[in-house]
């Protein structure tokens, strides 16, 4: 596959810490696929996907957005793209629709288009009752969701989310899960870490398992459970399973 | 563990807690408590020589003192009990909202009424000893000079260190009753900046207004006060008394200080759970914003749109804006009075007003700069990190402009040249601020400004010499012209050793 034709292109993508932290990497993701990454802590996901965001330089290798060479051109690349973390960042003083405002600013959208489409998101994802309410006295998960319109305010072509679903409730949870797969619909790319595996075994078309910085296994559910030989497993037990085995082969 | 146990347990994590976060403040976070200590310890041995020079001709002060000297020295103490309440208002309010801390005490069985009189206890011994050490190097010089007397200006200290605890946990303890939790962060911090200066600001204003000078010392040594002064035997002179050695003045300061504190205590720790449990169901009042249509502009204005909002709500900068504003009224006062004649004194309020604005400068630069609450999300804009840096900096000088512009003009009517010093010398000060806070940037949340003076030392130096500096040379340049080349060669120098030593150059 050329990088022309993927989301996401990285090869030889290497970062060391003290010890190296992400080890000759190399991940394609095609355009249009839900795409989850696992991997046991530390194994090096935040880590991977900082580079591609363009938040933490690599020592080596090449990212490769929609075509675009983000190390070369980070500013063309940062247009199409949208990153949340975990924590969700967001500013206490400002209120939703404020930090929306904010948000497509920087992305130079039109603000007749961004103010519609920063209403309907926010209304989406519940947050109807307090789009003029500063931040400061929102719950994580309502953070969590501030920081997600924010990020598909400027209507990115690649969407990568940092356990995007941690501090949700039930209900949020499936309304984030909704607006991403909705996304992913349109033709959007999402690259999405979680330690929730159901939620990867539900919603991804193909998982990507690392460890210790590199890529241990990849392909759909049921080419992992393939490569496993075990049709009836879990992903759950296959993730365990993966990464045991590459423990004790380190 | 018996209840008296329980209260002694409890009191030494109290004051554990309190020297932990003494040591974090004095070390920036990092473990390095014997550094710290030996630095304070040497720290404290320096500060004997300022103290010589300041106090070595007061060592021979006895009671009966002169009128001027009497009101001098109350008004000295009285400054120093505002500035302790100013400290322990500060303390109480942090006290209040440590929300995680005191959801634990209150879901143990412990009885609140003893823990939550413990920590009234805890603030004001640290307000206390926080007092004690800064006066030890003064109070060591008097007695080394003048004798044994003088120790007993460390019972003067201790009361009022103790009264001002207690006067501040009434106080805002008060604020809640009367305004409610949401307001009260807010109003504590104007309130404690107010304490912190007005007494100085307030005795520059009737100087400037009576005597023309900007000297506090001006009001309090004329003949006009020593005219309305009470007589020698009144109250009012106790502190003064006690501290030139009438240890039973002292005690009976002592003792008071303590009945007011055990007051306090039996009144507002019962209440106090109270209080912190309205904090607690209402950590942020809902602040509603109005709802308008999005703006058009370019990236850069979108990012300058964004730091001016979050100025304008940013309750520090809003007392410290404030503070600025009280700082600047003697000097502005100063200025109407010079238009009704000619006064080579007008000259001072150039450096004053310079070394506001080089403060104010460092505090907005911190804020836009370091102070970014969403940094992977201004990392990530599509933007080149250069025109982030430009549109925050540009932001830094449109505000101090937007605060000094007025008084430069008003300063026009009376000296153009004067004007156009100022001017020059609130740019460069602004520009120097800015910087320093550049070269020493470090990430944090705005939250953090309290101690922003902790994660970098060498910074916060530079930017305080560099303010003074530039106030110098631009007084100096008005002046001895020769003066103001040196001066701001020397200025120069600072600004050039921070880069050198600065991380983002290494």
């Amino acid at each position: 596959m050329t990088s022309e034709l993927s989301a996401l292109a990285v090869r030889g993508l290497t970062k060391r810490f003290d010890r190296p932290a992400v080890d000759a990497l190399d991940l394609t993701i095609r355009v249009g696929e839900f795409y989850a990454l696992l991997g046991p802590n530390g194994a090096g996901k935040t880590t991977t996907l900082r580079m591609v965001a363009g938040l933490l330089r690599p020592d080596a290798g090449s990212v490769s957005i929609l075509g675009i060479d983000a190390l070369a051109d980070p500013v063309a690349a940062k247009q199409i793209m949208a990153w949340v973390s975990d924590e969700p960042m967001i500013y206490d003083k400002l209120t939703p629709l404020e930090y929306l405002e904010f948000v497509a600013g920087l992305w130079g959208i039109d603000p007749r288009t961004s103010e519609r489409s920063a209403h309907d998101l926010l209304v989406s994802l519940g947050l109807e009752p307090h789009l003029n309410e500063r931040c400061e006295g929102f719950s994580k998960g309502m953070r969590q969701k501030v920081a997600l319109a924010g990020a598909l305010v400027h209507d990115p072509r690649l969407i990568i989310l940092d356990e995007p679903l941690t501090g949700l409730d039930a209900l949020s949870a499936r309304h984030v899960k909704g607006l991403l797969q909705e996304r992913v619909r349109a033709g959007c790319t999402v690259i999405m870490t979680t330690h929730i595996l159901e939620v990867a075994e539900r919603m991804a078309d193909r998982i990507g398992v690392i460890a210790a910085g590199r890529l241990i296994a990849e392909g759909t559910l049921a080419e992992l459970r393939a490569q496993n030989g075990r049709n009836d497993t879990t992903l759950e037990d296959m993730f365990i399973a993966l990464v045991d085995t590459e423990a004790a082969a380190a | 563990m018996s209840s008296v146990a329980h209260l002694g347990w409890f009191a030494r994590h109290e004051f554990r807690l309190a020297w932990r976060e003494w040591l974090a403040m004095m070390t920036g976070g990092r473990r390095r408590r014997n550094r710290a200590v030996i630095g304070l310890l040497i720290f404290a041995a320096i500060l004997h020589l300022p103290a010589y020079a300041v106090v070595n001709r007061y060592a021979e002060l006895r009671f009966p003192l002169d009128p001027s000297s009497l009101i001098v020295l109350t008004a000295t103490i009285f400054l120093a009990w505002a500035l302790m309440l100013s400290q322990a208002i500060e303390s109480v309010t942090r006290v209040f909202y440590a929300r995680a801390d005191l959801d634990l005490i209150m879901s143990s069985p412990a009885k609140l009424t003893n823990i939550f009189s413990i920590r009234i206890a805890a603030i004001a011994l640290t307000v206390s000893s926080m007092a004690l050490l800064l006066s030890t190097p003064f109070i060591d010089v008097l007695v080394y000079l003048g004798g044994p007397r003088w120790l007993s200006g460390f019972g003067v200290v201790a009361a009022i260190g103790l009264s001002a605890a207690a006067t501040a946990i009434a106080i805002t303890a008060l604020l809640f009753r009367l305004i409610g939790p949401g307001r009260t962060r807010l109003v504590a911090q104007i309130v404690s900046a107010v304490i912190g200066a007005g007494f100085v600001i307030a005795l520059q204003v009737v100087a400037v207004l009576s005597y023309g000078t900007l000297s506090r010392f001006a009001f309090l040594t004329s003949e006009t006060a020593a005219h309305i002064a009470p007589a020698p035997d009144s109250l009012i002179w106790w502190p003064a008394r006690a501290s030139l050695g009438d240890l039973e003045i002292m005690m009976l300061l002592l003792a008071a200080s303590l009945v007011l504190l055990g007051v306090v205590m039996a009144v507002f720790a019962p209440r106090f759970a109270d209080t912190v449990a309205r904090v607690a169901a209402n950590p942020a009042a809902v602040t509603r914003g109005r709802a308008r249509a999005f703006r058009t502009g370019s990236r850069q204005q979108a990012l300058r749109r964004k730091e001016f909002l979050l100025l304008r709500r940013d309750p520090w900068l809003l007392s410290q804006s404030l503070m600025q504003m009280l700082y600047l009224l003697p000097p502005a006062l100063m200025l109407w009075r010079s238009f009704s004649g000619t006064s080579t004194a007008i000259v001072l309020i150039t450096p004053v007003i310079v070394m506001a604005a080089g403060q104010l400068a460092g505090g907005l630069a911190w804020l836009t700069i370091s102070g970014e609450d969403a940094p992977d999300l201004v990392a990530t804009a599509p933007l080149p990190p250069s025109r982030v840096t430009r549109a925050k900096v540009e932001v830094v000088l449109l505000a101090i402009a937007a605060v000094f512009a007025p008084l430069v003009a008003a300063l026009a009517f009376a000296s153009l040249q004067q004007a156009a010093v100022t001017a020059i010398a609130i740019i460069i000060a602004t520009a120097s601020a800015a910087a320093v806070q550049l070269w020493f940037r470090a990430q944090a949340k705005r939250s953090q400004f309290r101690r922003r003076q902790t994660s970098s030392r060498i910074a916060t130096f530079a930017e305080a010499f560099c303010s003074i500096g530039w106030a110098a040379t631009a007084a100096l340049a008005l002046t001895i012209p020769i003066g103001a080349l040196i001066s701001g060669i020397l200025t120069l120098l600072t600004l050039a050793i921070a880069w050198k030593i600065s991380p983002r150059r290494a």
